[in-house]
């Protein structure tokens, strides 16, 4: 099996093969004896060698976490031989998506649209769980588009405005 | 404990939920008495739900439209037929009118009276009560300010910068810090409208801020025929936007004599208002260790559990022994502190992106046990923790010998601690206990803020990334092999799937085929 891997930004290649409940890894040309139990789902029991790790998998919002210890990765897997593994461009310039981190409620507007805001400046604030927060404009630019009045509830990921 | 005596409760209606309304849920069950629980739509699979002997709903998610709705929950005591009900923190457990609608209806509040409450709720009456006790107050006005010309000469008085409190509040909520004149106007305005929004009560008060005090407070407990004990200090000077975030007991500035001298004072403050059950003095306290009365909480404290450890007692069973009308089972004297406790306060918040709320589905909780570690918690792998209510998920309280053995058991049993599919405020904790100042003991409330201010400066670990990589590749060879349709990291919640943009999840299928 082949993987290409994304750890924290970085890419590695990985072939499993796997003999006798013993996995032969090669990590971009390294290779690794590996003894893989999954104790229980998203939790990976691993000894590389002698030595033993537990490794943790878990989905928050729309990325991929491995946990080693107490150390987070952000992980995408990818299969080379498919088509689709391929990174969308793009996404850096033009408007920028102004989106809710988490549900909550929109309490106030701070912008109306046309207004310019400055990177880091306040276009909304939503409160969640007692809390109001503050959701900010990434980069400078114009608000070219408010998609949600005061009092609207919201949905972790819905789009509250659009600055270009 | 003695065994439960005849004129012991048989039933206690508990009127809250999350962690605590399961840790008096237990102390309940400890205590032979039946846990009767109220629950919102929003609740009905939540812990205290799954525990509870007898369960009722009482409405909407808005705490307005349940938790705090005096009339339903009443309404479920007598239908529950409850001799008593336990308020737990928050909701409606400083709230005198409920107490006196307990009382009225015959079911008997597990807490002061609504006259003690009264007098103490209010942040300004209380100060006016003390202040004929004798009590140190730090300088500022013992009623709420009428307009914005009255706080302008009431700061320039006492000096900036000044604080602004709401006179119903607790919890950080209305409370403004105002270094300049010119920042007064909108601090008030704001401070007003979230005390209204908070407490229904807009009444803001002004006092001379003390920069970066410790925040020590004094458990107490009176019962009903006159005896009134105190049981320590907590040091509680871990807070962030004035929400406490880590305890401890005792403090470490504190020795014998400083603590006799606040636990008279407490015990003063106490009496002052005939206050009966478990309630808590706060003090601030300042560079020279001069302490100033704060407030008084008059409820069971979220951070209950350190003083517990230390002083050996179980304050739920107290609390319940009192108002069912017991003396106090031993004298000041008795009180022994024995050993070190650190609570810390496990929140569903996302340290990444500046400590949002972050509710979700928990797809995998592994808590830590063992030696000298206590949870008190209010969640379970595969419970959606609701966007409706308090953060707080669980409290993780590490007991020692010292306070260098409480935190190294704390800092073990936070490695051992997993909470997936929700970001949690575990690291910060991980990083605050290896601090040096914190392992210093130089605290004050402004130590978080500095904290994160500063970068961490956390190595980078390449065996852990080549670890994970090679993991990577197991969970989705393994997860294929042996479910076919692809691994468990998969399992998001429904609303996670729908934002998982479809290159990803294609990428992702297909890489598990």
């Amino acid at each position: 099996m082949l993987y290409d891997i994304t750890i924290n930004g970085r890419n590695y290649r990985l072939e499993l093969n796997c003999a006798d409940g013993r996995w032969s890894c090669c990590l971009d040309g390294r290779d690794f004896e590996v003894d893989a139990v999954l104790a229980r789902p998203d939790v990976l029991s691993l000894r590389i060698g002698n030595l033993a790790y537990e490794v943790k998998s878990e989905r928050v919002a729309n990325d991929l976490h491995l946990w080693v210890g107490s150390t987070r990765f952000a992980v995408e897997v990818r299969d080379p031989r498919s088509l689709r593994g391929r990174t969308r461009a793009g996404d850096h310039q033009g408007p920028s998506k102004i989106v809710a981190p988490m549900p909550g409620k929109v309490v106030r507007l701070l912008v109306s649209e046309g207004d310019e805001v400055e990177p880091g400046g306040g276009v909304a604030v939503v409160e969640a769980m007692k809390m109001q927060n503050e959701i900010k404009s990434p980069k400078r630019g114009t608000v070219q588009k408010i998609l949600v009045s005061e009092g609207a509830a919201v949905n972790a990921g819905d789009v509250l405005a659009i600055v270009e | 404990m003695a065994h439960a005596r005849k004129a012991m409760f048989k039933r206690i209606l508990i009127a809250n939920r999350g962690e605590i309304a399961v840790r008096v849920l237990r102390a309940c069950h400890e205590m032979g008495i039946a846990a009767v629980v109220v629950y919102s739509d929003v609740d009905r699979a939540a812990l205290h739900v799954r525990k509870a002997d007898e369960a009722y709903p009482i409405g909407a998610a808005a705490a307005s439209e349940s938790y705090l709705n005096i009339r339903k929950i009443l309404d479920v005591a007598e239908r529950s037929v409850a001799d008593a009900i336990h308020p737990g923190y928050g909701f409606l457990s400083e709230n005198a009118k409920f107490a006196q609608a307990c009382a009225d209806a015959g079911v008997k509040f597990i807490g002061p009276t609504a006259a003690a409450m009264e007098a103490m709720g209010s942040k300004t009456r209380a100060r006016q009560a003390m202040e004929k006790a004798g009590v140190p107050f730090v300088p500022g006005t013992s009623r709420g300010v009428e307009s914005f010309e009255e706080a302008e000469q009431v700061a320039a008085k006492v000096g900036y910068p000044v604080m602004l409190k709401a006179a119903a509040g607790g919890g950080g909520k209305g409370m403004r810090l105002v270094h300049a004149p010119e920042e007064l106007k909108s601090a008030l305005e704001a401070a007003r409208s979230e005390a209204e929004r908070s407490f229904g009560d807009s009444e803001v008060y002004i006092e001379k801020a003390i920069v970066n005090p410790r925040h020590i407070e004094m458990q107490v407990l009176a019962d009903e025929h006159g005896n009134t004990v105190y049981l320590g200090e907590r040091e509680c000077s871990l807070q962030r936007r004035h929400q406490k975030v880590l305890e401890e007991a005792p403090s470490p500035i504190v020795d014998a004599d400083m603590r006799r001298r606040m636990g008279e004072v407490a015990v003063r403050v106490a009496q002052a208002a005939n206050y009966t059950n478990a309630g808590t003095v706060e003090f601030l306290v300042d560079h020279e260790k001069n302490f100033y009365f704060l407030e008084m909480n008059t409820r069971l404290q979220v951070e209950h559990p350190v003083t517990e450890l230390i002083a050996g007692l179980d304050l739920v069973h107290l609390q319940i022994r009192i108002a069912a009308g017991e003396k106090l089972p031993f004298k000041q004297n008795d009180v022994r502190i024995r050993g070190h406790a650190i609570e810390c306060r496990i929140y569903a918040e996302d340290p990444d992106n500046n400590y949002f709320p972050s509710p979700g589905k928990i797809t995998l909780l592994q808590e830590p046990a063992g030696p000298g570690i206590r949870i008190d918690s209010g969640i379970y792998e595969g419970w959606t923790v609701p966007v409706d209510y308090d953060p707080l998920l669980a409290k993780l309280i590490g007991y020692g010998t010292d306070r260098e053995q409480a935190i190294a058991r704390l800092t073990r049993a936070l490695n051992e601690y997993f909470v997936g599919g929700i970001e949690t405020n575990i690291a910060l904790f991980r990083r605050i206990l290896r601090d040096s100042d914190f392992r210093d003991a130089m605290l004050d409330t402004g130590f978080l803020e500095r904290l994160l201010k500063r970068p961490e400066d956390k190595p980078a670990d390449s065996r852990a990334a080549v670890v994970g990589a090679i993991a990577a590749g197991l969970f989705a060879a393994l997860g294929s092999a042996e479910q076919g349709t692809g691994n468990s990291a998969g399992s998001g919640s429904p609303a996670a799937e729908k934002l998982s943009s479809n290159w990803k999840s294609a990428s992702r299928h297909e890489a598990l085929r």
